[in-house]
């Protein structure tokens, strides 16, 4: 498990723009770097970052070797709704984590 | 005194409190030698990547480890209280194993003599999180050095050193950092080397380091063989540091190029 | 022989491409513009995009290429009838010419997507935008990256 942090507003009003940001803790190993005993270390990165706002992908991201370590993404969406933001990121070597965090929308 | 001597010694005193009263502090800590978007970085807790040290570290305070059990939270509750303040007096002198410790070795001490538990390597994940989320207790209070003989002691090896030449390239820590700060060099703007971010997030790392690594890379580019980590130059280089940059805040955990 | 600032720039390039730092010189190929031109006509399916609505906005001069902060911009109502369906980022020298494809859309609220890249060296960014009707915008900025002072050595 990485660590992640997640940043979404405690509450909106609805129909406000707001900011998301995902930062999670990853090497973003890019299969360019050699290793200790030269040999060049196989890429390991994050590929694929969701977004989900009750349920609804809202912004998604394919990421790639370029990305740097401990990915960081900010973006925006509109509050509609109380509810649960579903952050997934999926990658190589099987790599899965999932962060919630909800949301007041009045 | 004839009433000339008086007026010299009179004008003298007042041209030394004018300058003491100006202040013009000339020291400015590193992240002022940065670009803005690193300075933003540092500045918002919701983008520093430093934070997932911190929040590795706010486990690790809590988490029960070695012979006896004991967690950091068992013997000193709550950090945000009980830390605020501590690693601004690093590194210190340690009247237990009567030795200078940065606070990366205090950590290590504390494990080992009170949680019977193995200390973690040097630049471990582990210990930079635990010394991240310490250190943010001190985040933007002045960096206090105690007053202690033997802490001065090192201070002074440390001064030493900072003005020695080393490495093949022939050059001493005060040739860039006092003579030639603001200057560039290799297309980074060279910093005066005050070291009230530590541990930082560097970006050269992509990751995070103490201030031990940064003085071995520093080092290392003047081509200088590198003291291994914990090494007495080391420490003793570091109470230096803290003695210069005294009376400056702390901005740990910090981002730096 | 007395050493130089010259030999210790070239002894700090070897180490550099020996050491580990992300995109390492020898042996990786550098993408070139033709690689980032096709990889450009690979999202926009052909269509040449043109030039407008999209900022990349990036420092001119990095603190260092491991880790760039960039902010892509467009400019676009994000309704309904008319918005960003997706942004894609390219470089012309680093050894891939992909950075990141961001998908938004109606509920996006503000075409605006931050991240944080690698940059080998000197080169322009390139930001592509897919809009609802199909139509594809592009901005780019040119970017300034220099190896950073006092890297890792050995041990």
């Amino acid at each position: 498990m990485a660590r992640a942090l997640v940043t979404v507003p405690a509450t909106a009003r609805r129909g406000e723009v707001i900011e998301i940001r995902a930062l999670i803790g990853h090497a973003m190993e890019t299969g360019y770097r050699p290793g200790p005993d030269g040999k060049v270390l196989a890429r390991d990165i994050i590929r694929k970052f969701t977004c989900r706002y009750n349920g609804e992908q809202v912004f998604a991201a394919e990421l790639h070797p370029a990305i740097a370590a401990n990915p960081y993404l900010a973006f925006f969406t509109v509050a509609t709704a109380s509810g649960t933001f579903e952050f997934t990121w999926e990658g190589d070597k099987g790599f899965s984590q999932t962060e919630t965090a909800r949301i007041a929308v009045t | 005194m004839t009433i000339r001597v008086l007026a010299l010694v009179l004008a003298v005193g007042a041209l030394a409190a004018g300058a003491a009263l100006a202040g013009a502090d000339a020291r400015k800590p590193g992240a002022a030698f940065m670009g803005a978007a690193t300075q933003a970085m540092q500045r918002d807790d919701t983008q520093n990547p430093a934070m997932l040290w911190v929040g590795d570290g706010e486990a690790l305070w809590r988490s029960k480890d070695g012979g006896n059990g004991k967690s950091c939270f068992s013997c000193h509750g709550d950090a945000r209280a009980s830390m605020k303040g501590v690693a601004a007096r690093y590194p210190s002198f340690d009247t237990h194993s009567k030795r200078v410790l940065d606070l990366g070795q205090r950590i290590g001490q504390c494990r080992q003599t009170r949680q019977q538990a193995p200390p973690w390597r040097a630049e471990s994940r582990e210990l930079l999180a635990l010394e991240s989320h310490v250190a943010l207790q001190s985040r933007g209070m002045p960096i206090a050095p105690p007053r202690e003989a033997r802490l001065e002691h090192a201070a002074a090896r440390g001064k030493a050193l900072f003005f020695q030449r080393i490495g093949q390239l022939n050059l001493s820590c005060a040739q860039c950092h006092d003579d030639n700060w603001g200057k560039r060099l290799a297309g980074s703007t060279i910093p005066q080397g005050h070291a009230g971010a530590y541990p930082v997030y560097r970006l050269e790392w992509q990751d995070m380091g103490s201030l031990q690594r940064r003085l071995r890379n520093c080092m290392s580019g003047v081509r200088a063989e590198l003291p291994p980590y914990g090494a007495q130059e080391l420490v003793d280089l570091e109470a230096y540091l803290a003695a210069r940059a005294k009376g400056m805040a702390m901005e740990s955990p910090g981002v730096r190029p | 022989m007395k050493p130089t600032a010259i030999d210790a720039r070239r002894r700090r390039l070897a180490q550099f491409a020996l050491a580990g730092t992300a995109l390492a010189l020898s042996g990786a190929a550098r993408a070139t513009q033709e690689q980032m031109a096709a990889a450009i006509t690979a999202f926009t399916g052909g269509a040449a995009p043109k030039q407008g609505k999209v900022t990349v906005d990036v420092a001119q001069l990095v603190d260092n290429g491991n880790t760039v902060p960039v902010t892509v911009r467009v400019a676009s109502p994000m309704s309904a009838a008319e918005h960003v369906t997706a942004i894609a980022i390219f470089n012309e020298r680093n050894p891939q010419s992909d950075v990141a494809i961001f998908t938004l859309g109606p509920r996006s609220g503000k075409a605006e997507v931050s991240t944080r890249i690698r940059m080998a060296t000197s080169q322009k960014l390139t930001a592509v935008a897919r809009m609802s009707d199909g139509s594809f915008w592009s901005g780019s900025a040119d970017v300034i990256v220099t190896l950073a002072a006092c890297i890792e050595g050995e041990g």
